[in-house]
C-alpha cells in the first residue's frame, strides 16, 4: 500500500503544476499587471510611476512564463509563474496583494467554513441516507412515487432561492434565528441552523435520488434474496445487508468531499455572511489579487487529489476484496 | 431489569438531546430574541450597530484613499482639520489644531510677500500649524517603555509574540502627547517607496523636497537593502519642525485648496514608535501592520479588526472630549440637533459594524431593529419610500410607524456621459462638431434616467458643479440654456425637433452623413454587464434613435474599458467624480487639459483641452471665494456648455433611513468623524426590539402535525410489509 500511496502522491504532481499553469494563464488572460496595480491603487491620482514601482515591488514586472533576455534555468525560473506559483509546492502561500499573510487568513477562515460544513455533511448523510432507505423500503407504492417527485421538485429549484427563502421564513417571517452573520463558541449555534438547514433541503432532492438508485441496484441482488430467504425483516434486510453493500459508491462521493469541506461554500458564505474560506476566494476574484485565488485554487487541488486518494484507502477498509497494489 | 434500566438511559439521553437542542434553537443560550444576531448582555449599553459590504483593503492614513476606509480611520486618526458638523456649505474648523492656518506667500528667494500679490511672482506658500497641546494617544504597546526608558516591545523574539494576535495582546499598553513631529513624520513617509501611497505623486509635485526625498529613500533602498530607514535620518526640505507644537509646511506656488488636504486622513499624525513597532518582521508574519491596526488619538479606537466578520471601535479611553458644536441652522435647530450644544462627546460607546455582502440580509435586519441605520437598495425602494404631490419624497406608513425616518442629501459627486474629445466623429472642437454634441446632450433625457434607473434619487447636471459647491447656481441662472428653456418656474428639456436641427446643422440631417449619406452610429463603451446593464444600454439606444443615431455599446470588462479611456480609444463613456473637498477646482480640474488623461493619464477623461478654458481655470483655483471668482467659474460653465465635453449627468441624491432612537444625524459627503456626534437611546431600541422580533412558533408545530399525519399511513404499510406474512405475523 505505501507503494501504491507514493506512486499516486507523485502522480499528483503534474496535475498540480497543470492545475497552477491554467489559474495562471487564465487569471492573466483575464487581468494584466497593470491592472492588478490600478486596482489596488485605487481610480484617483494615480500615475504612471506608481502603477510601475507597485508591480515592481509585487514582483509583477516580470516576464509571465518565458523570460526571453535571460540565460539558461533564469530563463523559465526568473518568471511571474516561477517566483510565484511555484513555492505554493512548499505550502508557502506568500502575501496577499494587500500585505496579508495568506497562511494566517486561510487558518482563521478554516473553522467558519468548517463550523458550516460538518454539520451539513454529518446531517446530510443521515438524512438523505435514511431518506433513500424508506423510498427503497416503498418502492414502487405511492410514497416512492411522491418521494420521487418531491426529489425532482427539490432539484429543480436555484439554491439562491432556499437560501432567500430560509432567511426569508426563519428569521423574517418566525424570528427563529438571525437572518445572518456568525459567532464562534456556543452561541454561534443559532447562527448556523439556517445555513445548515438551507443546505440540507438544497440538497435533498438529488442526494435522495442518488442514493435511492444505489439502493434500489443494490435490492435486486442474489444476497438480498437470500437474506429475505433466511426469514430476514425488510428493516433488517435494508440496514444490516443493503446498506453495508451500498457503502462503496456512497463512499466515492462522501470520502472525496471530505477535505474540501475546508474550502467552504462560495454563495452560502455570501448570504449568510459568514466569514469562511468560499467567501475569501470570491473577495479575491473581485479584487484581483492573483496571490489569493491561486493559493486557493492550488488548495482545492490539493485537497481534492488528498480526497481521491483517502478514497481508495477507504475501499479496503469497506471491501476486504479491495487490494491497493 | 438491566433492559428497562438501558431503557431509560436511552429515554433520559434523547430527552436531553431534544432539550438542549431546543434551548439552543429557541433560547439561543438563554438568548431572550432568538433572531437577535448580538448577545443579549450588551442590549443597554450605547452600542451602535451598522453594515459594511466591502472589506477595507487599508487602515494606513498613508495609503488609504477610499469612504468605505474612512469610515473607519475617520473615527481614529485627527488630522489638524475638520468640517464643521452642521455647517453648510462645508467649513473647516480646527481639530488637534489651535486655529485653521492661513498661507505665508514667499518669493523665489524665500521672502515673504504680501497675501495680495499676484500669482506668478508667488514662488511658495508656507502653512505653519499650531497643535494644542495634551491631546493623547490612545493606549498602545508602541508606546510602553521600560524602566530604562526604553521602548519595551522593540527587537522582539519568537517567544515574545507566541500568544501575540493583536497590539492589545500585549501586558504593557501606553499613551503619549501628540506632538508635532508626528506630523512631520507621517508626511515623510509619502515618500517611502514601498509604501505605495496613493497620493504621493500628487503631492511629490506640491510639497517642497517631497520628491528629493523620495529619491534619497530609494537610493538607499537599493544600495542598502538591508538596512532599516529612520525617516528621522532624512530631512524633508518643505516641512519643517518649529517646536513641540508647531510646524510648518511649504508648498510650490499657490494652491490655497491645500487647507482642505490637511483635513483628510492623509495628513493624520503618526509617532515614529509606532511605526518602528511594527516594522518588526516577526509581528508583519503575523499581520500585525500599521495597515491593519491604526493608532490614533481620535474618540475612538479599532478594538477589533476582523474584516472577514466585525470591525469593532470603542470609546478611546485617553480622548480629551470635544463639545457638540453650538451653531447650526435654524433647519437643524429645528430638526433637534442642536439638543446637545455645548455637550461633550463622544456619545456612543461602541460601534459595530457587521460584513454583510448582500443587501437583502442588511435591509431585512434594519427592519428588524438590528441595524440602527441603513442606504435604500432597488429592491426595497418601493417598501420604503412614496412620493407625494410635489415629488418629495417620503418613508411609507409601514415604516412611518416604525418611527423609522428619511434624510436625503445630494451628494458632492457628479455623474457624467462624457464624449472623447480626441475622437474624429463626436470629438474636435468645431462649429459643427459642437452641434453634434449639443443635440445629443439634448436627446438624452437625463430626468428620464434619474426616475427609471435611480428612483429618482438624483438632480440633472446643468454644470460639472454639485450643489453645495461653490459656483453652482440654482433655478434659471443655474440651467444650461443650450439643453433646457425656463418654462413655468421649472427646466424644461428643449425639443426633439431642436436636436434634430442641430443635427442638420452639424452636417447629419435625418442621422446619416450629408455627403456620403452613411448612418452616423456613436459606440458606448461601458464595463457594466447584467440584466440592469442591459436595461440602461437599451434605453440609451433609444435615446440616441430619437435623432436617428444609431448607438453601439461595446461591452468590456472593467479592466479593458479602463484601459480604452487611458488611451483614449472610446467615443462614449459614463464615469463619475466624488469630491475630495468642497472646491469648485476639484470639479472643473476634470476637464483642465494638462490634466487629460491622453497623454498624462490624469482625470480629464474627456481629453478636452481648450486654451481658453485652461486659462480660466489656472486663474480661478488661485483665487479666494468672491465674485470674482464666481465670474470666472461661470465663463467656464458657458464654454463647457457650448462645448459639450459632456453629454450630460446626474448628482446623485442619497437615501437614508434610521430608526427613533438614534439622533444628532446630519449627512456629510464630506466628514469623516462622525460618529463621535450620533446619540443612541439603547433602552427605547430594547424595547422595540422586543416588540418587533417575538418567536412565533405555531407554524413549526402545525408543519410536524401533518408530516406525522402524512406518515401514519406509510408506518401502517411498513408495519404490514415487516410483520404481516401471508401465513400470519412475523415472530
Amino acid at each position: 500500500m505505501t507503494a501504491y500511496l507514493l506512486r499516486r502522491l507523485l502522480y499528483s504532481a503534474p496535475i498540480l503544476l497543470g492545475v497552477n499553469l491554467i489559474t495562471f494563464s487564465l487569471f492573466f488572460i483575464v487581468n494584466s499587471p497593470d491592472d492588478m496595480a490600478h486596482k489596488h491603487l485605487g481610480d484617483k491620482r494615480v500615475t504612471t510611476e506608481m502603477v510601475e514601482k507597485w508591480k515592481q515591488d509585487h514582483g509583477y514586472d516580470r516576464p509571465l512564463i518565458y523570460a526571453d533576455d535571460r540565460r539558461g534555468i533564469a530563463r523559465f525560473s526568473d518568471t511571474l509563474f516561477a517566483r510565484h506559483s511555484l513555492r505554493l509546492f512548499l505550502l508557502d502561500f506568500g502575501r496577499a496583494d494587500d500585505g496579508r499573510d495568506i497562511g494566517a487568513d486561510i487558518r482563521q477562515r478554516m473553522g467558519p467554513s468548517l463550523a458550516i460544513a460538518i454539520p451539513h455533511l454529518l446531517i446530510g448523510l443521515l438524512v438523505y441516507i435514511t431518506v433513500s432507505l424508506i423510498l427503497t423500503f416503498f418502492r414502487a407504492t405511492y410514497i416512492d412515487f411522491i418521494g420521487v417527485f418531491t426529489a425532482v421538485a427539490l432539484m429543480s429549484i436555484s439554491a439562491m432561492f432556499y437560501i432567500i427563502a430560509g432567511q426569508f421564513l426563519l428569521g423574517k417571517l418566525l424570528h427563529l434565528t438571525p437572518i445572518s452573520g456568525y459567532l464562534g463558541g456556543l452561541d454561534g449555534f443559532r447562527f448556523l441552523v439556517t445555513p445548515v438547514l438551507v443546505g440540507l433541503i438544497a440538497g435533498l432532492g438529488s442526494s435522495v435520488r442518488w442514493y435511492r438508485t444505489l439502493f434500489l441496484e443494490e435490492i435486486e441482488k442474489d444476497y438480498i434474496r437470500s437474506a429475505r430467504a433466511r426469514g430476514l425483516g425488510e428493516s433488517g434486510v435494508l440496514f444490516r445487508h443493503l446498506l453495508r453493500n451500498a457503502l462503496i459508491p456512497i463512499l466515492t462521493g462522501v470520502v472525496v468531499i471530505i477535505p474540501t469541506l475546508f474550502m467552504g461554500s462560495l454563495i452560502t458564505e455570501s448570504f449568510f455572511s459568514i466569514p469562511g474560506l468560499g467567501s475569501y476566494t470570491i473577495d479575491a476574484i473581485q479584487a484581483q489579487d492573483f496571490a489569493i485565488v491561486r493559493a486557493m485554487v492550488f488548495l482545492g487541488a490539493l485537497l481534492y487529489i488528498g480526497g481521491l486518494i483517502l478514497t481508495d484507502l477507504s475501499y479496503v477498509l469497506v471491501d476486504p476484496r479491495v487490494r491497493l497494489e | 431489569m438491566p433492559c428497562n434500566k438501558q431503557l431509560v438511559s436511552k429515554k433520559s439521553f434523547l430527552v436531553s438531546l431534544v432539550a438542549l437542542s431546543g434551548l439552543l434553537f429557541f433560547g439561543g443560550c438563554g438568548q431572550q430574541l432568538p433572531n437577535n444576531p448580538y448577545p443579549d448582555s450588551v442590549a443597554n449599553e450605547k452600542v451602535l450597530y451598522s453594515s459594511f459590504a466591502e472589506r477595507p483593503k487599508h487602515l494606513d492614513p498613508a495609503v488609504s484613499y477610499a469612504s468605505n476606509e474612512y469610515a473607519f480611520i475617520g473615527q481614529i486618526y485627527e488630522p489638524p482639520l475638520h468640517y464643521h458638523y452642521l455647517k453648510r456649505p462645508y467649513s473647516l474648523e480646527p481639530l488637534t489644531a489651535t486655529a485653521v492656518p492661513e498661507p505665508v506667500f514667499l518669493d523665489a528667494s524665500g521672502q515673504p510677500l504680501s497675501s495680495d500679490s499676484p500669482a506668478e511672482k508667488i514662488a511658495f506658500s508656507r502653512y505653519g500649524i499650531d497643535i494644542q497641546p495634551g491631546i493623547r494617544y490612545q493606549p498602545h504597546p508602541a508606546f510602553a517603555k521600560t524602566p530604562e526608558g526604553d521602548p519595551r516591545y522593540l527587537n522582539l523574539r519568537p517567544e515574545d509574540i507566541a500568544q501575540i494576535d493583536t497590539p492589545a495582546d500585549f501586558t504593557h499598553q501606553d499613551t503619549r502627547e501628540l506632538v508635532a513631529a508626528d506630523y512631520v513624520h507621517q508626511i515623510k513617509r509619502f515618500a517611502l517607496p514601498d509604501l505605495h501611497s496613493p497620493i504621493a505623486g500628487f503631492l511629490g509635485e506640491m510639497i517642497v523636497g517631497l520628491n528629493e526625498l523620495s529619491s534619497a529613500l530609494k537610493k538607499t533602498m537599493v544600495e542598502q537593502p538591508d538596512v532599516t530607514i529612520d525617516l528621522a535620518d532624512y530631512p524633508l526640505s518643505g516641512v519643517r519642525l518649529i517646536n513641540r507644537y508647531r510646524y510648518e509646511i511649504t508648498i510650490r506656488g499657490v494652491y490655497p485648496q491645500f487647507i482642505y488636504w490637511l483635513a483628510m486622513p492623509f495628513f493624520s499624525p503618526m509617532p515614529a514608535e509606532v511605526t518602528h513597532f511594527y516594522n518588526q518582521p516577526l509581528l508583519q508574519e503575523k499581520n500585525i501592520t500599521l495597515d491593519w491596526f491604526p493608532v490614533g488619538t481620535g474618540a475612538y479606537l479599532l478594538e477589533e479588526n476582523n474584516p472577514n466578520r466585525r470591525m469593532v471601535l470603542s470609546r478611546n479611553p485617553n480622548f480629551r472630549g470635544i463639545p457638540y458644536p453650538s451653531s447650526g441652522t435654524e433647519e437643524d435647530r429645528q430638526a433637534g440637533l442642536l439638543a446637545d450644544a455645548g455637550k461633550t462627546m463622544p456619545f456612543i460607546d461602541r460601534a459595530i459594524f457587521s460584513l454583510e455582502k448582500e443587501s437583502i440580509p442588511v435591509w431585512n435586519k434594519f427592519l428588524q431593529g438590528y441595524y440602527d441605520r441603513s442606504g435604500i437598495g432597488s429592491d426595497s425602494f418601493d417598501q420604503a419610500i412614496q412620493f407625494g404631490d410635489g415629488l418629495d419624497a417620503s418613508v411609507t406608513k409601514a415604516l412611518r410607524e416604525k418611527g423609522i425616518a428619511l434624510q436625503s442629501s445630494i451628494a458632492a459627486s457628479t455623474i457624467y456621459l462624457g464624449f472623447n474629445l480626441l475622437d474624429p466623429v463626436v470629438g474636435g472642437y468645431s462649429e459643427s462638431q459642437q452641434k453634434l454634441r449639443q443635440a445629443i446632450a439634448i436627446a438624452i433625457d437625463m430626468e428620464e434616467y434619474i426616475a427609471i434607473f435611480r428612483n429618482g434619487r438624483g438632480i440633472a447636471m446643468h454644470s460639472p458643479l454639485p450643489p453645495g459647491i461653490f459656483g453652482f447656481k440654482e433655478g434659471e441662472l443655474g440651467i444650461n440654456p443650450l439643453v433646457y428653456d425656463w418654462h413655468k418656474g421649472t427646466a424644461t428639456r428643449k425639443s426633439i425637433a431642436a436636436a434634430r436641427q442641430l443635427l442638420v446643422d452639424a452636417g447629419y440631417p435625418a442621422g446619416r452623413h450629408h455627403e456620403t449619406g452613411v448612418p452616423l452610429t456613436v459606440h458606448f463603451d461601458t464595463a457594466a454587464s447584467g440584466p440592469d446593464a442591459k436595461a440602461f444600454l437599451d434605453w440609451l439606444r433609444k435615446q440616441f434613435a430619437k435623432i436617428n443615431i444609431q448607438m453601439v455599446a461595446r461591452s468590456t470588462d472593467y479592466n479593458r474599458f479602463q484601459d480604452k479611456v487611458r488611451s483614449g480609444q472610446v467615443q462614449m463613456y459614463l464615469w463619475g467624480w466624488n469630491a475630495d473637498y468642497p472646491d469648485p477646482e476639484n470639479f472643473m480640474f476634470l476637464l483642465y487639459g494638462p490634466n487629460s488623461q491622453v497623454p498624462d493619464h490624469g482625470e480629464n477623461s474627456s481629453n478636452f483641452q481648450l486654451a481658453e478654458f485652461d486659462q480660466l481655470f489656472e486663474q480661478m483655483r488661485n483665487l479666494p471665494n468672491g465674485a470674482k471668482r464666481q465670474a470666472l467659474i461661470d465663463e467656464m460653465v458657458v464654454l463647457f456648455r457650448q462645448q459639450v465635453p459632456w453629454a450630460g449627468g446626474f448628482h446623485p441624491q442619497n437615501f437614508t433611513l434610521h430608526h427613533s432612537w438614534i439622533s444628532n444625524l446630519k449627512p456629510s459627503h464630506l466628514a469623516h468623524d462622525t460618529l463621535q456626534y450620533q446619540r443612541i437611546d439603547p433602552e427605547l431600541r430594547d424595547r422595540l426590539r422586543q416588540a418587533w422580533n417575538r418567536p412565533v412558533i405555531w407554524p413549526l408545530v402545525v408543519i410536524a402535525v401533518i408530516v406525522i399525519l402524512l406518515l401514519l399511513p406509510a408506518l401502517y404499510l411498513a408495519w404490514r410489509r415487516e410483520f404481516r406474512l401471508p401465513h400470519g405475523n412475523r415472530q
